[in-house]
């Protein structure tokens, strides 16, 4: 039997590297080998190409070139907006964030518990949505900064960013963005926002993986979070990664021409998708399903079975998708998100995220529409939680779902 | 990716003897919907030999928790109840060249099915369940924990984790559950029990009408809000002598597990409030 062909539907996990994106990093390996900080023309040229990449990067976001930070990746960007954000704040002891944000910021927490800071994790309602009173009162003269996920890498769920970065300004709270799910999916404009940290990950958008960006509103105190030396006007040490940052910038390049695909092209399919999932298998649920979504992003969830499960029969089928259930996390409870939406347990547990790109067709769309089907029911057929057409009736075991008592919260 | 033998991913596509038998002789449920995993297990006898003519399996679970629970099944049929009651967890994943360690739960569950069938058919108690639950959020007794370190050896509370999902969950069980792990690896067979009982004596006599207004005023006012706290609630249906009749409600009324644990929470504060003499009857609404 030959290998079924790919089809790569976890695009929020990583992106493929865009050839074009490949081609113009290759001489950056080879022969343009020079240090941009070096005195001769071999390592100068490199330099211009250097800024050539940031000012692509400005455009994609909206900012000034000097505004911008490369970085090794989303998590280094966010660490470095959280504890600038800080250390240039010793008077101020408070942090803002939601329960729904992505590991870069939430490992984080411990840490500035035990370094006496008070953290404030906003809640979400059941669409995934903010909850805007919440958060206003939470923001405080102490509150050093205000975190939040621009796109929720699990359900797509979009924070109301600008609206959220102008009332902590309001405050005169700073306030950062993890925006790394949103870039290359919904137009961005920092210029036109009060935010004033923004982090981004060149391989959310076609971009290879080990390149990212921190976006740091001019004017700022900033203190840097890499130690080293002048690189990147003395806010991050370390020699650039060249070939990278081309790299990143070629794709910020194209993923501003892309964006209008995106949110045409890939919106349909995805919608394609949802409803031909949701129309073709009872007891399911889009969670985060509203309007505030990135275009790519689904989030399904098919009752009474396990994601773990149904993952590597998609996986024996040649698709790619990812799941918030515990089992394929290594970590024995569901994903924090759905929890944090109040999604039950009957339905946390089987919640497969599927997420497109620009690379991606109406093709794969139907043939995964298709796929599906019986891989629900095989699995659904053999759990104790289901009988014929739908849940099983009380059969003693326990289906207690609203996760409200000691034993299941 | 988690990294399953040929044979664990075999047993996935092509899992055995799933369903229920076509006379339930012995039923075994364990885990929940909530924990992540659950399996009931149920078996066929032949009364004459004591052997296991059928046995069938329905599993809500990972890859590896549906190839552990179709290989029990595979391992069992044939054998009498005494033979399968030694099939140890660690039986169950050398039958399928071994599982990853964060796995292991899977054969615990496959283990534990077995003996709540076998026990349901002889119409025993579980074996395992009168214990105290250590970790609330997977419902893990303290006997559970214990047989798990003893037989498979374990070291570490990682394994421990790995192999009951004790601690887990909240973390709050984390000091337990090192206790009981230390009482093993230092070798004292015959611990102290780790959840403290009640303490006797220094109880002022009460009469019949004052136990009862404390018993109501000690259920209105710490032990209802405590349970509405975790969305459930409680009423006070009767007093009978030193016997306190309850209905619990709410969230946690379909739970067994947490109905073991709130009853047992109950019996605690009255025991401490009013008299180490009382117990707790759970009445049908």
């Amino acid at each position: 039997m030959s290998e079924p062909k790919l089809i790569y539907f976890d695009n929020n996990a990583t992106t493929m590297t865009s050839p074009e994106v490949v081609e113009a990093m290759l001489p950056f390996f080879g022969q343009r080998y020079g240090n941009a900080s070096s005195m001769y023309p071999f390592g100068g040229e490199v330099a211009r190409e250097l800024r050539n990449a940031r000012e692509k990067v400005a455009a994609f976001l909206g900012c000034e070139p000097r505004e911008l930070i490369f970085t090794s990746c989303g998590t280094e960007s966010d660490n470095t907006a959280i504890w600038s954000a800080l250390r240039t704040q010793p008077d101020r002891k408070h942090f803002v964030t939601s329960r729904v944000e992505h590991p870069a910021i939430l490992s984080n927490l411990p840490l500035l518990r035990k370094q006496g800071y008070s953290v404030t994790e906003i809640g979400v309602d059941e669409n995934g949505q903010i909850l805007w009173d919440q958060y206003i009162t939470a923001l405080t003269p102490d509150t050093a900064l205000a975190s939040f996920l621009w796109a929720n890498n699990e359900t797509g769920v979009i924070f109301p960013i600008e609206k959220m970065a102008a009332a902590a300004a309001e405050r005169g709270i700073l306030f950062h963005t993890d925006a790394v799910q949103a870039a290359g999916k919904i137009p961005i404009d920092v210029s036109k926002t009060k935010i004033d940290f923004l982090a981004v990950s060149g391989h959310k958008f076609h971009a290879p993986k080990g390149v990212g960006l921190l976006y740091v509103r001019r004017g700022l105190k900033y203190t840097p979070f890499m130690l080293g030396g002048h690189q990147e006007s003395g806010r991050r040490g370390g020699t650039e990664n060249i070939p990278y940052i081309v790299g990143i910038g070629r794709a910020a390049e194209l993923a501003l021409t892309n964006l209008i695909d995106e949110n045409i092209r890939v919106r349909a399919l995805r919608d394609r998708l949802e409803k031909g999932l949701t129309s073709a298998i009872s007891y399911t649920r889009v969670n985060g399903g509203s309007e505030d979504r990135v275009p790519n992003t689904t989030n399904i969830s098919f009752e009474y079975i396990e994601g773990e499960a149904i993952l590597l029969h998609l996986a024996a089928k040649g698709v790619c998708a990812s799941s918030g259930s515990a089992c394929t996390s290594g970590s024995l409870e569901p994903s924090h998100v759905l929890r944090a939406m109040g999604v039950p347990f009957t339905a946390a547990h089987g919640s497969i995220r599927l997420s497109l790109s620009i690379h991606n067709t109406e093709a794969e769309v139907d043939e995964v529409i298709r796929i599906f089907p019986p891989i629900i029911a095989k699995l659904r057929a053999m759990s104790p939680f289901w009988q014929g057409d739908g849940p099983a009736p009380e059969n003693g075991m326990l289906t207690c779902e609203t996760g409200a008592c000691q034993v299941c919260a | 990716m988690w990294d399953y033998t040929e044979k664990v991913k075999e047993h996935f596509e092509n899992p055995r003897n799933v369903g229920v038998v076509d006379r339930i002789d012995g039923d075994g449920q364990v885990g929940s919907l909530s924990c992540g995993d659950a399996l009931r297990l149920t078996i066929k006898v032949n009364k004459a030999n004591d052997c296991i003519e059928d046995a069938r399996f329905q599993t809500f679970g990972c890859a590896s928790a549906i190839a552990s629970s179709s290989a029990l099944t595979e391992m069992i049929i044939g054998q009498t109840l005494d033979e399968a009651l030694k099939v140890s967890n660690q039986d169950i994943a050398n039958y399928l060249g071994g599982l990853p360690k964060e796995k292991m739960h899977c054969s615990v569950l496959g283990r534990e099915a077995l003996e709540a069938a076998v026990a349901n058919y002889r119409g025993l108690p579980l074996p395992l369940a009168d214990s105290p639950i250590v970790c609330e959020c997977f419902g893990v007794t303290e006997k559970e924990i214990d047989r798990v370190i003893r037989e498979n050896k374990l070291t570490t509370l990682e394994d421990v984790t790995a192999y009951t999902k004790a601690s887990g969950g909240c973390g709050r069980c984390t000091p337990q559950v090192e206790i009981i792990l230390t009482r093993i690896l230092k070798g004292v067979e015959t611990a102290p029990p780790i959840i403290p009982t009640p303490s006797n004596g220094g109880t002022p006599k009460l009469t019949f009408l004052q136990k009862a207004r404390l018993i109501e005023e000690t259920i209105q006012n710490e032990i209802a809000p405590a349970l509405m706290h975790d969305g459930g609630d409680i009423e006070l249906v009767d007093i009978v002598g030193n016997e306190v009749q309850v209905t619990l409600k709410g969230a946690c009324a379909a739970c067994p597990s947490s109905k073991r644990t709130l009853a047992d929470f109950v019996t605690e504060k009255l025991r401490e409030q009013v008299s180490e003499n009382i117990t707790v009857k759970e009445v049908r609404p």
